[in-house]
């Protein structure tokens, strides 16, 4: 299971926590979620931007 | 101390700590509470001078006083610097000086209400109240809109709750998950248009806002496998809050109190939109090969760095740095050079939003000098295209600029 992180702001989407307000299941893998789908955050950077978190 | 885009991201400097360095504005942000107490304040004028017009002391206060206050007290464009940022941001003071603002716009409220229903105001007047609790409504959008940007639940709730005044809560998701997201761009009803006047932009962005939200949070429901009729939809949660706020006042103070409850939640967002209206006017975000648009920098959003408008509205005017950090408290918003920068603070500039001709006088040759004269870089109002084209030229750098 990997990270991912929003670069302006520092949310992380751990793909074993999910984000189920948003929609996305604990276990839902980062390939399942929208390309078009912006930070819950702070809505600077989109999918694409996020960077695996290590 | 001014800074560029590229000192942001540069090594923070050493010699300034939290020990040795004190904020300026630090108990100007206590003035911010005033604005509440608007209705408190025309009352009493009122009592002292037995002038009724003094109801209307809402407006004049916000189109009057402050404008002439932006004038008198000018600018500031001094940042707090980079090493006392997280300690700025960490200091709780800060946060009370907005939560502190809720309880006292609910009972300035309360009050108007009660002094609707004792009948001893003529229609004007209560009309005039009806604007001053109105200037507080909208404002207090300005204080949901630095609540609603935080991490914290509590402070998301608070957000929504100071929305209730307004019914303006899908403003809570919009502003957030729309506005932020598409700022700058022909996709965003919230940022307004190269030769667009307000009076086409208001029905532009309230209709806008409001499909927004729903399609956010039912597409976010969707995935979630919900249908978005549920309280758990924060547009239809939010706009809750306004019902229950306008019940609980008309089953107290009787239906002769609601008509001016509307009155004020219209003033209200309308002061929200004239506001939205200056934050972006022309401004466009460029594309990039991939097809996306380019990050949201400061110099997508108009800065104003007017110190007596910047403390009555959270240094909402730093509105270039909030777009392009939008979890920075207010406390610790800087100025950019490189941000374009209103001729005055929004006071003023929602004036001279007004008047079209006025406003184009003074803002479309700024923002084509934003754009070195390329009047095809801006987010022109596409029915006004041809003309905007026809006056400022395509593309010259040698034409246009007397607007």
């Amino acid at each position: 299971m990997s990270a991912f992180r929003c670069p302006e702001c520092g949310y992380t989407y751990d793909e074993q926590a999910g984000n189920p307000r948003e929609g996305f299941p604990p276990g839902t893998p980062w390939s399942a979620v929208p390309d078009d789908w912006p930070c819950p955050d702070c809505g600077v950077e989109s999918k694409p931007d996020f960077a695996p978190a290590t | 101390m001014a800074m560029t885009y590229a000192d942001d991201h540069a090594e923070p400097l050493p010699e300034l700590t939290p020990a040795t360095w004190r904020d300026p504005k630090r108990y100007a942000w206590l003035l911010g509470l005033l604005v509440p107490g608007l209705p408190l304040m025309a009352w009493a004028l009122v009592e002292v001078t037995g002038v009724g017009l003094l109801w209307f002391f809402g407006p004049l206060f916000v189109f009057g006083v402050i404008p002439i206050l932006d004038h008198l007290i000018g600018d500031d464009d001094a940042n707090p610097p980079d090493s006392v940022v997280q300690w700025l941001e960490q200091d709780r003071y800060y946060r009370w000086c907005t939560y502190l603002f809720l309880p006292l716009q609910f009972a300035s409220l309360v009050i108007a209400c009660w002094l609707w229903s004792q009948g001893g105001l003529s229609t004007v007047e209560s009309l005039g109240l009806a604007l001053t609790v109105g200037c507080v409504s909208g404002i207090a959008i300005n204080t949901a809109h630095e609540l609603g940007h935080k991490r914290a639940s509590t402070e998301r709730w608070l957000s929504k709750i100071a929305l209730s005044q307004s019914g303006y809560g899908h403003f809570f998701i919009e502003h957030n998950r729309g506005h932020h997201v598409r700022v700058a761009t022909p996709e965003d009803p919230a940022s307004s248009r190269l030769g667009e006047s307000f009076y086409a932009f208001l029905p532009r962005t309230v209709k806008g806002s409001l499909t927004s939200s729903w399609g956010l949070e039912a597409e976010r429901l969707r995935r979630t496998g919900s249908s978005p009729w549920t309280i758990k939809n924060d547009v239809l949660n939010a706009w809750a809050m306004t019902v229950v706020l306008f019940g609980a006042l008309t089953a107290t103070f009787g239906l002769e109190v609601l008509p001016w409850l509307l009155v004020q939640a219209v003033f209200g967002f309308c002061l929200l939109e004239i506001v939205n209206y200056l934050e972006h006017y022309g401004l466009l975000r460029a594309n990039r090969e991939d097809g996306r648009y380019v990050r949201t920098a400061p110099q997508h959003s108009w800065n104003s760095n007017n110190i007596s408008s910047n403390v009555f509205l959270y240094h909402l005017q730093r509105h270039s740095d909030h777009h392009a950090h939008p979890l920075r408290r207010y406390q610790a918003l800087r100025h950019f050079d490189e941000a374009p920068e209103l001729p005055s603070g929004y006071a003023t500039m929602i004036l001279l939003a007004a008047i079209p001709p006025l406003w184009r006088r003074v803002m479309d040759k700024r923002v084509l000098a934003h754009y070195g004269g390329d009047v095809t870089r801006a987010n022109i109002h596409p029915p006004r295209r041809e003309q905007v084209l026809r006056r400022y030229g395509r593309g010259s750098s040698s034409t246009g600029l007397t607007a």
